[in-house]
């Protein structure tokens, strides 16, 4: 009984009730009788689908910048790399790894940019991180309509200049990961290929903490004196930290768009920086630690109240009440950890 | 000459964008008379809303996000008085009175959470905005028609619960404040009431700084700390700012949408934070500082480019959806690069 209130103490309060409400949303979708194999699959699909953008946000918030609110950022990188494999015809497993080479390539240049900036605005990184998120997805609106893509499948029919909204991508890479070595259990579908991947890349970044440079960035979230005082210097650890944080964040995103078969162009890296900031907080996270697994919870967590809270609560209201409850948990969820942080922080 | 270069850096953005205006204006060959008239209108509508931003700004709490919280207030108002067939002035005075009570209480949780997050105010009170968004959504989505009684059928979605995309305003209260006193010049109409409305704040703004009240906001806004030690509750002070802010992007937002003439349910109050701080911004006000004038100036120069740049981005590239997505990234761009210049002073401060 002891161990286990002290087990309670260490556990996050809203992590607490979230998990709460989702174990009542079960109960709930058995009574009214919805599938529960079918929740589950879509379940696992989303979590290994949003995964690798929670990610994202430990270097960032380790190295003491707090979670990296200029997602979008490292996103556009990895759309970028993913359009230019489109445009080369690239399809299956080629596609997707060159997308993930390119997109790697290209967010380590403007994430060292991005780190510049960041360093220079040192302790206004979440402002000036969200609105370069905001500014880089408007300048690149622009682009996805002047670039010489050609592709006939990319560009608009009419006119044949600038990129549609949405490409489909099941010409191209699209489910590779989702289909590679998939099986069934008794009416769940379990996603191999997508769970190992992020298995893989939560595990790399794992072990990137362990190597030198990787408990450098640590030290310096900690206490940046006594990281200055045993020869780290702050200001490349962070910039590590950033770059590595983009780079997971356009990786993230081919991931994303393999799995929903299509690219999302336009406003929409705009609406995956909030969900991702939330979900490594309810597992557990603060804006100044974090580690692999509140990522891994936090995913789990937010994921499978997404997907099972559409269809069991649109048994119980009209309408659809899951975007509205995404909006205020998510919201909620970063408010709180905003609140909270000074008495972690020191 | 060092002289000059500093007035020339401290208004680098204005300059900039007038420049960027003048040349789009040029580019875009708008009939000059056409956009007078739309900058006249867009003088009297936006100029309120930008003005409640500054008291935040002297208060130190940075560029209050939280202003949507006003708007959603006003929004709130303006949807029971079209309700209860409130017409004509005593349907905005109706409006205003009601929208300010609720930004009171919302203005004031609003500074009880800025004060827990000293130092984060500007990235809390956006997220707060955007929490409010879903509170906002919830009860206007699926709580009104249901629970809270609603008569107007036709605003209603087809179930007869939740609001419509768009509530109208004609008819009830759309124009009520603009048509009360219209003085033409030309083909220019100008409504002198509205304009009226935000010469009235510009005084009071000014006379505030004045008193009491006026002085602890701004030593609240130079030191906390000094100002704590000199007795002043500085909790209280900002949390006062917070409130007067809030009230006035209420009644700004009523003004608003008179003249707009239809509430556009769930995006009105949104736009309405992003454009107000841009235009502030651009006018040549900071993080940290900001005046009347910058808000007068920053209205002129942000519409004068955002009638324009559909055009001009036709005229240039053969797409008006550049000029939109290029009017939208400026917006995001100079909030960005007010944002990193805060940023960048600040760090430089405390070295």
């Amino acid at each position: 009984m002891d161990k286990f209130l002290e087990w309670l103490k260490r556990v996050d309060f809203p992590t607490l009730v979230i998990s709460l409400f989702l174990v009542a949303l079960f109960f709930v979708a058995i009574f009214v009788k919805v599938p529960i194999p079918s929740l589950l699959s879509d379940s696992i699909r989303r979590i290994g689908m949003n995964g690798v953008l929670v990610l994202a946000m430990v270097p960032t918030i380790r190295a003491g910048v707090g979670p990296n609110f200029g997602l979008p950022v490292g996103i556009i990188g990895g759309l970028l790399g993913a359009l230019i494999s489109m445009q080369l015809g690239l399809s299956g497993f080629l596609g997707f790894w060159v997308a993930v080479f390119l997109s790697v390539t290209i967010c380590v240049g403007i994430g060292l940019g991005y780190g510049w900036l960041l360093e220079k605005v040192r302790g206004q990184e979440m402002m000036v991180g969200t609105y370069m998120g905001y500014s880089i997805v408007a300048f690149m609106s622009i682009m996805w309509l002047m670039l010489p893509f050609t592709n006939p499948d990319m560009v608009w029919a009419i006119g044949g200049k600038g990129l549609r909204y949405t490409l489909a991508l099941d010409k191209y890479f699209g489910h590779v990961l989702n289909n590679f070595l998939k099986f069934k259990v008794g009416g769940v579908e379990v996603p191999t290929g997508l769970i190992l991947f992020f298995a893989g890349a939560c595990l790399l970044v794992y072990l990137f903490f362990r190597t030198k440079v990787g408990l450098a960035i640590d030290l310096v979230g900690q206490n940046e004196k006594y990281a200055i005082s045993s020869g780290v210097n702050p200001k490349r650890a962070r910039l590590v930290a950033v770059v590595l944080s983009t780079v997971i964040a356009g990786v993230g995103i081919i991931v994303y768009a393999q799995s929903y078969g299509f690219l999302q162009l336009y406003q929409a890296p705009l609406f995956m920086t909030f969900p991702a900031v939330a979900s490594i907080l309810i597992g557990g996270a603060s804006i100044r630690r974090a580690n692999i697994r509140n990522v891994v919870i936090g995913t789990v967590i937010f994921q499978t109240l997404l997907t099972i809270s559409l269809p069991v609560l649109s048994q119980v209201t009209r309408g659809d009440v899951t975007e509205v409850m995404r909006l205020i948990v998510s919201n909620g969820m970063i408010l709180y950890a905003l609140t909270r942080a000074p008495r972690e922080a020191g | 000459m060092e002289k000059l270069k500093k007035v020339l850096i401290s208004y680098a953005v204005p300059i900039f964008f007038s420049i960027l205006c003048v040349s789009a204006v040029l580019v875009a060959k708008i009939p000059p008379l056409f956009l007078a008239s739309e900058i006249v209108r867009r003088l009297s509508r936006n100029t309120f809303l930008v003005l409640s931003l500054i008291i935040p700004i002297v208060a130190g709490l940075g560029l209050n996000f939280g202003i949507v919280l006003g708007a959603m207030a006003a929004q709130a108002a303006l949807f029971f008085v079209v309700d209860w067939k409130i017409k004509g002035i005593p349907g905005v005075l109706v409006a205003c009175l009601m929208a300010s009570a609720i930004s009171v209480v919302l203005g004031w949780l609003a500074g009880l959470v800025l004060n827990k997050a000293k130092g984060r105010e500007m990235i809390t009170s956006m997220i707060l905005g955007f929490f409010a968004n879903g509170i906002y959504q919830l009860i206007f989505l699926f709580f009104v028609g249901s629970i809270i009684p609603y008569r107007t059928r036709q605003f209603l979605l087809p179930e007869g619960v939740g609001l419509r995309n768009t509530v109208d305003l004609y008819g009830t209260v759309a124009s009520v404040l603009n048509n009360a006193w219209v003085v033409q010049i030309g083909t220019i109409r100008v409504f002198i009431l509205p304009l009226l409305i935000v010469g009235l704040l510009c005084l009071f703004i000014t006379f505030l700084f004045k008193t009491k009240l006026g002085q602890d906001i701004r030593a609240v806004g130079q030191d906390m700390h000094i100002a704590e030690v000199a007795g002043i509750d500085v909790n209280k002070v900002r949390i006062i700012a917070i409130v007067i802010s809030t009230v006035l992007a209420a009644i700004g937002q009523v003004i608003y949408l008179q003249d707009i003439g239809t509430i556009n349910t769930y995006n009105s109050h949104e736009q309405i934070g992003l454009f107000s701080i841009a235009a502030l911004l651009v006018g040549g006000a900071t993080t940290r500082k900001a005046t009347i004038w910058n808000a007068i100036i920053g209205v002129l120069l942000f519409h004068t480019l955002f009638v324009v740049a559909p055009s001009a981005g036709n005229r240039l590239f053969g797409q008006p959806q550049v000029g939109e997505f290029f009017r939208e990234f400026l917006a995001y761009a100079v909030i960005a690069f007010a944002l990193a210049m805060h940023g960048w002073r600040t760090k430089r401060i405390l070295m």
